[in-house]
């Protein structure tokens, strides 16, 4: 095994990582917000990957343009959804909301497989490559990281910086309290909700640039997502985008020293370990 | 306690008789095209006494009218119903002593299941008296058949069943059509080294399931027999879509990558080995190359090599049988559509059978059988040739994957030409591809 195999496997890990980071940030900002375990999270990613392909392959709109507009929709159809099926069950118990997420889940993939069979999907799109040194990068995978970068740094400054952001985070803190200082909490949990399922959309969207794909690939992504939610901490964006980095590269350097398989194996071992360890995650719950 | 065990159990049994009765009186039949007409061969015709005398002989068989396997075992079917109304139109098949058969289809829908399958093989040969046998589709439904062939004696062929375990279990009537999994890529290696001596190290990426570790298992063994070096040998797990850590590993050196799985991931795979631009001069996938749908991933295509039963081009010159194209013709004008490699294997059924008849001279099984072992001709399905090892007997040993591979037209759009076998192969193969 030569140094430009490491180097390449590490990039190829984190080119991954920061998508695998993207996917689980929807899904973390959702868990933070509103207590909701988005079990169509998968589903969705899905939708976003279909976005993009029947937005480029049947319109020829360039990708990322695509992408804008896959994001958009993403964000109405999350308020949508939470306004028909979570709303009414955001108060019950958590099983409520995880019923109510995977009857989502179920809907979408039902009329995906109907509207779209399970034959694999590809875009066909290419970037072409860019060679650094020993390393062969791909042009899509190499874009898909810096909007992801990008993404995020728009998340941190809507978060942080403007007032919506701050109620978003009052309500994530304390709802009642977010409620008694005139917050119109069930707008927020919606906008929030809208916002978590953009991101799904984004992340699908990015992955169908690169990789093949059906109806039901999200299914990969929530998974891993679940763990980067609690290898980085459940509710923390930012632990998201960390947690989907130390995973990618997990996934693009062990295979050097062993079969691929055996990935998963390491991988549920350290989801436990931190569970153990630092149940809050790696950087903390959510702020 | 005991008591309400006792009656938990009769209900069950209860329950099952009545589903049981549920189940067989009703089968779905097929509207058999002749036979009530020619049910009693023995009675001679007294208006047509002096003309050749005729026999009907029936062929049985289940088919998945629905479940899972119902496409592919649709056009088994069809094309086995071809070849039977060609052969009865022709006026049937003479024996040794004149008479003439025809044949006569009786089939069941086994609905994809494995456990319908050897109750109603059963009823074929024991209530339907069935003479021959041909196998559902599917290596699993083939497998449950094959016993119940081999325990009344009744000759079988098998299509639509690629797995090699059946014959391996020391039965004797029963004769495959499809090239066994185990051969899948070996042939690979064989276009490999008459495209280039020097080619040596091979790397083998396969899908994790049994089907796909077995054919990589059968390749690494024939690969390091002919001389060759297997740099890598890994196995990933179906549903794998990222391949960049895999591919990271494939030495830089290497000749050739074979192996893939299913659809998807072969596509995914065969992607990905462009996107990295991995330097490789061959490259050989099981399953996906030849889906037309495979082109969806573009240049990413150019040069794969892919093994399949049968394709429409392939140009064998058969001495046994319809050419590929009358073969063709005949298939479109009867449903419509082209046929696929399963509809081929249909039709190559009954050709097998059609020849151990002939051979024989007559319908008796193990005069049948012994002409079956001898088989050796060429068809438009590609070569049929038993092996007659206790071993492996009935192993498709003649039959060989035809290897596609994507090449451009003229005009820079994506199309599949057969690149191997020699005999078969329409165009001369792009080496090396990258």
């Amino acid at each position: 095994m030569n140094a430009g195999a490491i180097l390449t496997s590490l990039v190829d890990g984190l080119l991954i990582g920061v998508v695998y980071g993207i996917a689980a940030m929807g899904l973390n900002l959702i868990w933070g917000v509103m207590r909701v375990i988005n079990l169509a999270h998968g589903a969705l990613i899905s939708l976003g990957m279909f976005g993009v392909y029947l937005l480029f392959s049947g319109l020829g709109l360039n990708p990322y343009l695509a992408l804008v507009l896959v994001a958009l929709m993403g964000l109405l159809m999350g308020i949508l959804i939470y306004a028909i099926a979570i709303t009414r069950v955001i108060n019950a118990p958590y099983l409520s909301t995880l019923l109510a997420t995977f009857s989502i889940n179920m809907i979408v993939i039902g009329l995906g497989t109907a509207a779209f069979t399970t034959t694999p999907r590809d875009t066909g799109f290419s970037l072409g490559n860019v060679e650094v040194g020993p390393l062969t990068l791909q042009g899509t995978r190499l874009i898909a990281a810096l909007v992801t970068l990008i993404v995020t740094a728009i998340l941190y400054t809507f978060l942080y910086r403007t007032r919506t952001g701050k109620y978003i985070r009052a309500v994530s803190n304390n709802r009642s309290a977010a409620e008694l200082m005139g917050i119109p909490s069930s707008r927020i949990l919606a906008l929030s909700f809208g916002i978590g399922t953009m991101l799904a959309a984004i992340a699908g969207g990015l992955i169908a640039t690169f990789f093949s794909f059906t109806i039901l690939s999200g299914d990969v992504y929530q998974q891993k997502s679940f763990i980067i939610g609690v290898l980085g901490g459940l509710g923390n964006p930012l632990g998201a985008l960390v947690g989907g980095l130390i995973l990618g590269v997990l996934e693009g350097v062990l295979p050097l020293a062993m079969p691929n398989t055996w990935v998963p194996v390491i991988e549920f071992v350290l989801f436990i370990l931190i569970l153990l360890v630092k149940p809050s995650g790696l950087l903390g719950g959510k702020k | 306690m005991k008591r309400s065990l006792l009656n938990v159990l009769a209900l069950l049994v209860v329950l099952s008789l009545a589903l049981a009765a549920c189940g067989s009186p009703a089968p779905t039949e097929a509207p058999a095209a002749e036979a009530p007409a020619a049910a009693e061969p023995e009675a001679p015709a007294a208006e047509e006494a002096p003309a050749a005398a005729e026999k009907t002989a029936v062929v049985g068989f289940t088919a998945s009218l629905t479940g899972k396997l119902n496409v592919e075992s649709t056009r088994q079917n069809n094309g086995f119903n071809l070849w039977m109304e060609q052969v009865n139109a022709a006026g049937g098949i003479k024996l040794a002593d004149g008479t003439m058969v025809k044949f006569a289809s009786k089939f069941y829908d086994d609905e994809s299941n494995k456990d319908r399958v050897q109750e109603l093989y059963t009823k074929l040969v024991t209530e339907d008296n069935a003479d021959f046998l041909i196998s559902p589709y599917s290596s699993g439904l083939a497998d449950a058949s094959a016993v119940i062939a081999e325990q009344y004696g009744k000759i079988m062929v098998t299509t639509g069943a690629a797995s090699d375990s059946t014959y391996q279990k020391g039965y004797t009537l029963v004769y495959q059509a499809y090239t066994p999994a185990s051969a899948y890529l070996t042939g690979s290696a064989d276009l490999l080294a008459s495209l280039d001596a020097n080619a040596k190290k091979i790397a083998i990426i396969h899908e994790n399931d049994k089907f796909s570790t077995d054919v990589a298992s059968a390749l690494e063994a024939y690969a390091l027999e002919k001389g060759y070096e297997i740099v890598l040998n890994e196995g990933y797990d179906s549903g794998t879509t990222d391949f960049a850590p895999i591919i990271n590993k494939i030495p830089a050196d290497v000749d050739a990558v074979m192996g893939g799985g299913h659809f998807a991931d072969g596509q995914q795979f065969a992607k990905s080995l462009f996107d990295k631009g991995v330097k490789t001069k061959f490259i050989s996938l099981l399953v996906a190359p030849p889906e037309p749908t495979f082109a969806e991933i573009g240049d990413a295509a150019l040069g794969i090599v892919g093994p399949s039963q049968w394709e429409p081009l392939a140009a064998f010159t058969p001495d046994y049988g319809p050419t590929g194209a009358e073969f063709i013709e005949a298939y479109k004008a009867a449903y419509g559509e082209e046929p696929s490699y399963h509809a081929a294997g249909g039709y190559a059924a009954g050709l097998i059978l059609q020849k151990g008849i002939e051979t024989a001279g007559s319908l008796d099984a193990e005069a049948v059988k012994a002409a079956l072992d001898g088989v050796d001709m060429m068809t438009f399905f590609g070569k049929i040739k038993f092996d007659t090892s206790a071993e492996n007997h009935g192993l498709q040993i003649g039959h060989s994957m035809v290897y596609i591979q994507w090449q451009k037209d003229a005009g820079g759009a994506l199309i599949k030409q057969v690149v191997w076998p020699a005999e078969g192969k329409t165009a001369e193969s792009v080496y090396p591809i990258r």
